[in-house]
């Protein structure tokens, strides 16, 4: 059944009434996403795309049961969005927005962890291009159609990297059952970790692919999860092998700052948790092809 | 962003740090004028240069005359210092600050950092300083101390007084150390800094502490919000061209190789650069032009690739989802034509509307190498330098 979003998944759009907001929208609902609404304050009441505008997001899960939000918040107010939606009720939450104060970061997952486990909203993000259950329903800014349906979970912290691990698998005929962006910040809503705990729940996945870069320890954190807790094999790839030490590689998170952060000191060391490592980004598609011959 | 020691030693002593006394010189003539109005009998002329290590490099000079301070001033303006964090490049010091010299009795170390694993501050401390907290970590660690600041409620007295008693400090200093330790966490917090170090904090014979040295890094994504600190940034510390392409809205990382790139996405970036790698040439920059990747975006991102004359072959990687390959080839064609371009390029179009990218592409008429996969667009781009590598030693012989 996938992970995060199935065609059921009530969504709302945070920042629904701007250009950007708008746009995501529209692609989403031609994909097919279930959006039921959207938060601008100040502009509840109103109609847009089609659906009902409201001032919160608490009015949003009141009026129209919503479940699962995208927000496309400018920096400066998306950790307050974040929160907003917590406090709602929301179960899961994409932020988009790149450019988040890694302090207001902190912040929100401090808030988050309030919450008892069982109602913590999921967040993914930010800084991220958002989530995608092929065939079902689309929360993100992706290109739907390069995405086939199918076994095969993807979790990585670059878009268009993962758009290529996708389109790879697509031309040998490999299907995704979800595919989930985190984000490229250096403090994601969710790790690698968490959303490979998601994938091994998951009847419908068979294999994962994890793509990662230079910069923090969660690579190898969710390698050791790997290897401690799941059944499903896990295929790797690390971007980054010439990146110099110290210098920010676009991602406000992808910089090597300490010992273990390089592509190849996490390659090593996932190699040695038991995950098969894609020797280059062109054979990540031929990787998981192979893995999936074995089983 | 980076900024200065002595911006840094300024912002500290706002927040009740002490410093030892000193003043900023552009000239040896202001450098000896620091060291008159500081008095006494021994001074520390300082590189300011983005990076720490500088007393390896050379970089700070003890001095014990106005004489010796003069020379010391003559010797680092303008000299190109290399550290193990500046790179090869090293980085050229334009401004030096005189300070008063310290007496000290006793050296440690001192930061706060944002830690990504737990996603909190974290303060470290070790009552042996002086040395890189790298080669301290990796001989011996069991000299750290680590403490965890709990988000909600901040930094709490009880842990500073933790620090204090893992440093080695005398009770007596008690008071103080907390008051310093505190005051670094509120410059921290509230000037949304993610990285903040002394190293060292000493205690000087009269029984002292005093900031030594001090770094701050800070948060870009807060910078909106931290106008002062906007203010303080030193454009002569940063590459001028990631500077150029900050401006334009790219983001831009200059290497040592000789293919160029341009790419949407950092992760496919990355990952481009090292499919360069892999197939034998080296990347001469990371550039992510974003998702919106206009004909004039695209234009000024071929611009700042070409700038660097030891670009040998340039190579355009381009997944385009909000965006659509025939706008973007669209861009190329434009680009290449209006910049006269002379070194081979090769383009790699993939997802929405590539068909049509292609022949927009093929119809240009332009010596435009094409490839269909990742794989295929970095060994032609790999190909295409070796090619014009031996035309120009041809040339040349």
């Amino acid at each position: 059944m996938a992970i995060l979003i199935d065609e059921t998944t009530r969504i709302i759009v945070q920042g629904f009434t701007g250009k950007i907001g708008s746009f995501h929208a529209q692609d989403m609902i031609n994909y097919g996403s279930n959006v039921v609404g959207g938060i601008t304050p100040g502009k509840g009441g109103q109609t847009h795309l089609g659906r009902p505008v409201f001032n919160t997001v608490k009015e949003a899960v009141r009026e129209v049961g919503a479940e699962a939000s995208i927000i496309f918040v400018p920096p400066a107010f998306a950790a307050d969005s974040i929160m907003e939606a917590a406090d709602a009720g929301i179960k899961y939450c994409v932020a988009i927005t790149d450019g988040i104060p890694t302090q207001d970061m902190m912040t929100v997952k401090n808030f988050l962890r309030r919450f008892p486990a069982e109602q913590r909203m999921i967040l993914t993000g930010p800084n991220c291009a958002g989530t995608i259950s092929p065939g079902r329903a689309m929360l993100g800014i992706m290109p739907g159609h390069i995405y086939m349906k199918g076994n095969v979970g993807i979790v990585g912290r670059s878009g268009t990297l993962g758009y290529e691990a996708a389109d790879q698998m697509k031309r040998l005929g490999i299907g995704i059952s979800t595919s989930v962006g985190i984000g490229g910040d250096p403090i994601n809503g969710s790790s690698h970790r968490d959303i490979l705990e998601k994938f091994e729940a998951d009847p419908e996945t068979k294999v994962v692919v994890m793509i990662g870069e230079i910069g923090g320890p969660q690579e190898v954190e969710a390698g050791v999860f790997a290897k401690e807790h799941m059944s499903k094999p896990v295929v790797a790839y690390i971007a980054g092998l010439t990146a110099p030490e110290g210098r920010r590689m676009g991602h406000a998170g992808a910089i090597i700052s300490a010992a273990g952060e390089s592509a190849a000191e996490k390659v090593a060391m996932l190699k040695d948790l038991g995950v098969t490592i894609c020797p280059t980004p062109a054979a990540m598609g031929e990787t998981v092809a192979a893995v999936l011959a074995k089983m | 962003m980076d900024i200065h020691e002595y911006q840094a030693k300024e912002i500290l002593s706002g927040y009740g740090v002490k410093i030892a006394e000193g003043g900023m010189a552009y000239s040896p003539e202001e450098a000896v004028q620091r060291a008159r109005d500081i008095g006494g009998h021994i001074w520390a002329v300082k590189a300011q240069i983005h990076s720490g290590a500088r007393g390896k490099a050379g970089g700070i000079k003890i001095c014990k005359t106005h004489d010796e301070v003069e020379a010391a001033a003559e010797a680092l303006l303008g000299k190109r210092l290399v550290t193990h964090q500046t790179g090869p490049a090293g980085k050229v010091c334009g401004r030096l600050y005189v300070e008063a010299g310290t007496d000290i009795a006793k050296e440690m170390y001192f930061c706060f950092l944002v830690d990504r694993s737990s996603e909190r501050i974290v303060m470290v401390g070790s009552a042996q300083g002086g040395m890189e907290i790298e080669d301290l970590a990796e001989n011996n660690p069991d000299a750290i101390t680590k403490i965890y600041i709990e988000p909600a409620v901040g930094l709490q007295d009880y842990q500073a007084r933790e620090m204090a008693f893992a440093l080695g400090l005398d009770p007596e200093l008690l008071s103080h150390a907390v008051k310093t330790i505190r005051g670094c966490y509120r410059a921290l917090r509230e000037l949304d800094a993610n990285m903040l170090e002394i190293n060292p904090l000493v205690v000087t014979r009269s029984n002292e502490l005093v900031a030594l040295d001090a770094k701050m890094g800070f948060d870009d994504n807060a910078l909106f919000r931290q106008q002062k600190i906007s203010e303080l940034r030193d454009k002569t510390q940063e590459d001028p061209r990631e500077m150029a392409a900050a401006d334009r809205g790219l983001s831009y990382v200059g290497l040592d190789g000789d293919i160029g790139c341009m790419i949407n996405g950092a992760g496919l970036a990355m990952a481009t650069m090292d499919m360069i790698k892999l197939a034998g040439g080296e990347p001469a920059n990371f550039l992510d032009v974003g998702g919106g990747a206009s004909a004039e975006r695209t234009e000024k991102a071929f611009r700042l690739v070409l700038a660097d004359k030891g670009v040998k072959a340039m190579l355009v990687n381009i997944f385009a989802g909000i965006n659509r390959c025939d706008w973007i080839a669209e861009g190329v064609v434009e680009a290449v034509k209006k910049i006269d371009m002379k070194i081979p390029l090769i383009v790699r179009l993939s997802g929405t509307n590539v068909e049509e990218g292609r022949r927009i592409i093929a119809e240009s008429g332009l010596p435009i190498i094409t490839a269909e996969t990742l794989a295929e667009a970095a060994e032609k781009a790999v190909q295409a330098r070796n090619e014009a590598v031996a035309k120009e030693a041809a040339q040349g012989a």
